[in-house]
């Protein structure tokens, strides 16, 4: 019997304040999937950083006068780098073969630049991407080399823009996040007030303290949980309007999402949501009902 | 069953103790009025015996429980051994008679079949028999402290506080809740009564405390108003 009133006062409690029920669970959802949208961009980040690392290269472009004495020492100290993994020597043939397949598409390009205008070069592969600091201080001032072009400069900058656009969402959450609450704390006041006499009674016949806070607090949880299934439902749209959409044409660079990525989250939205819309409303019943 | 053992409690920013080194003892079975005028300390000793307020000095015993020393997580399951009945009735509007004590009953645990059984019973005793599916609005003052009295009761608490319980009620209507008060006595519940009804109190020639300023003046075993 218990369990029954305490799920029948919940749901009149949403309805009987329906307006901020809706206001409190449309808050709510629009946080959890500003989060769960950043634990996937997480993810994401991570499957892409580890997959674009790998492919890594360092190149160092020789200037032009370069001789043959000073070539054949850097290829020698190169392969008994313990930095480097890998290297590869491009002469300017082979540069321009390169140069040509990947701008076929602008052959005026390729017309106006001749064989020997492009530098020879050796690209690296590094043990670990991140020493790229050391090969550079220990190469750049070498005879002969012109420039050291660290590739993995250029995905820094992407991937800080993904990071923060990360932050943003998260900014974004948390910020939603702090309305959710204070929406939560005040439908509870109003709950608990419109439902003073009830509680004065309890109160004095010695009715248990989580009895009389159950109601509430499973109100918020409701409201939250009701949240995150939105937020669910707002993540599955954006992966199909937007993934499977109008950005499946970068499906080649970003790391697919998945359907398991987005139940994956799911959890974490509906604990997020429910367990802070139970705190909240349990610490604005401390307050406000002093039980 | 009460021990109230040199209690002094001064309310934050109050110029005087609102009970000043206060003591009395109140057997079980007893009938105790408490009287003086407003503003006195007798509405405190209620509230320190329901563990609402506590006192700054002594030590309050109720039940053989030390209330002074009492978590206030413990206080639920104490208040079940004290009924209630207030000046204002604090009946649900909502809800019927029956309901209105059933309510007490349901939201300590006992089930819907406990309560068909003993709610009729304990409505029958304050003379409420017929009158169960009637809103508070649809009785008259005295009816409705009566389904107080039935709510206050129907858990058989050791002790009953009741707090100016007469106040909103007329002399003839009075009387009746007094006589109800007396029968639930007589079933060995102590009752504690605060009022400044002297009508009653001279006709019931009962143990009678008067307290003024926050001290006890008189204590006197078949006492009258003064």
């Amino acid at each position: 019997m218990r369990v029954k009133y305490v799920l029948s006062e919940v749901l009149v409690g949403l309805w009987r304040n329906v307006t901020m029920s809706i206001a409190m669970i449309i808050t709510m959802a629009v946080s959890l999937t500003m989060l769960g949208a950043s634990g996937l961009m997480y993810r994401q980040v991570d499957d892409m950083k580890d997959l674009y690392y790998k492919n890594i290269e360092v190149s160092i472009f020789l200037t032009q006068e370069v001789t043959e004495q000073e070539r054949t020492d850097l290829q020698t100290k190169l392969d008994s780098d313990p930095l480097v993994k890998d290297v590869l020597y491009v002469n300017k043939d082979e540069a321009y073969k390169r140069f040509k397949e990947m701008y076929q598409d602008a052959p005026d390009l390729v017309n106006a630049v001749k064989p020997d205008q492009l530098p020879e070069a050796f690209r690296l592969k590094l043990n670990n991407p991140e020493q790229y600091k050391d090969v550079y201080e220990q190469y750049k001032d070498t005879a002969g080399v012109e420039e050291i072009i660290d590739q993995s400069r250029l995905l820094d900058k992407i991937f800080n823009i993904l990071t923060s656009i990360q932050n943003i969402a998260l900014a974004a959450a948390i910020v939603m996040a702090i309305a959710a609450l204070l929406l939560v704390a005040n439908t509870i006041q109003v709950a608990a007030y419109s439902k003073r006499r009830e509680v004065a009674v309890m109160k004095l016949v010695g009715a248990s303290n989580w009895f009389i806070q159950a109601p509430f607090v499973l109100e918020a949880v409701v409201a939250g949980l009701i949240g995150s299934l939105l937020g669910l439902v707002a993540l599955v749209a954006a992966k199909y309007l937007l993934f499977d959409g109008s950005l499946s044409a970068l499906q080649g660079l970003l790391s697919p999402i998945t359907w398991g990525d987005i139940l994956f989250i799911f959890p974490l939205m509906a604990g997020v949501g429910g367990l802070v819309s139970a705190g909240t409303a349990w610490i604005t019943l401390r307050f406000y009902l002093r039980v | 069953m009460i021990q109230l053992e040199q209690v002094t409690k001064t309310y934050p920013k109050a110029s005087r103790p609102s009970l000043d080194n206060v003591s009395v003892s109140i057997e079980k079975g007893e009938f105790v009025f408490f009287i003086g005028p407003s503003g006195s300390g007798k509405s405190t000793i209620i509230k320190m015996l329901l563990h609402e307020v506590a006192p700054n000095k002594g030590r309050v015993v109720v039940n053989g429980k030390d209330v002074t020393s009492m978590r206030s997580w413990k206080r639920p399951h104490f208040r079940r051994s004290i009924g209630c009945v207030f000046q204002d009735f604090r009946l649900l509007p909502n809800r019927t008679a029956y309901e209105n004590v059933a309510f007490a009953l349901e939201v300590i645990g006992k089930t819907k079949a406990v309560a068909r059984r003993v709610v009729p019973e304990v409505l029958e005793l304050v003379g409420l028999g017929g009158k169960e599916h009637r809103y508070p609005h649809e009785l008259s003052g005295g009816e409705q402290q009566r389904v107080a009295v039935a709510r206050a009761f129907v858990n058989r608490p050791l002790i009953l506080l009741a707090d100016e319980p007469t106040g909103n009620l007329d002399p003839d209507t009075s009387i009746e809740i007094m006589r109800l008060l007396d029968r639930i006595n007589r079933t060995g519940t102590t009752v504690v009564m605060v009022t400044h009804d002297s009508n009653i109190v001279n006709q019931m020639r009962r143990r009678v405390v008067e307290i003024e300023s926050g001290r006890i003046v008189r204590d006197q075993a078949r006492g009258v108003y003064g």
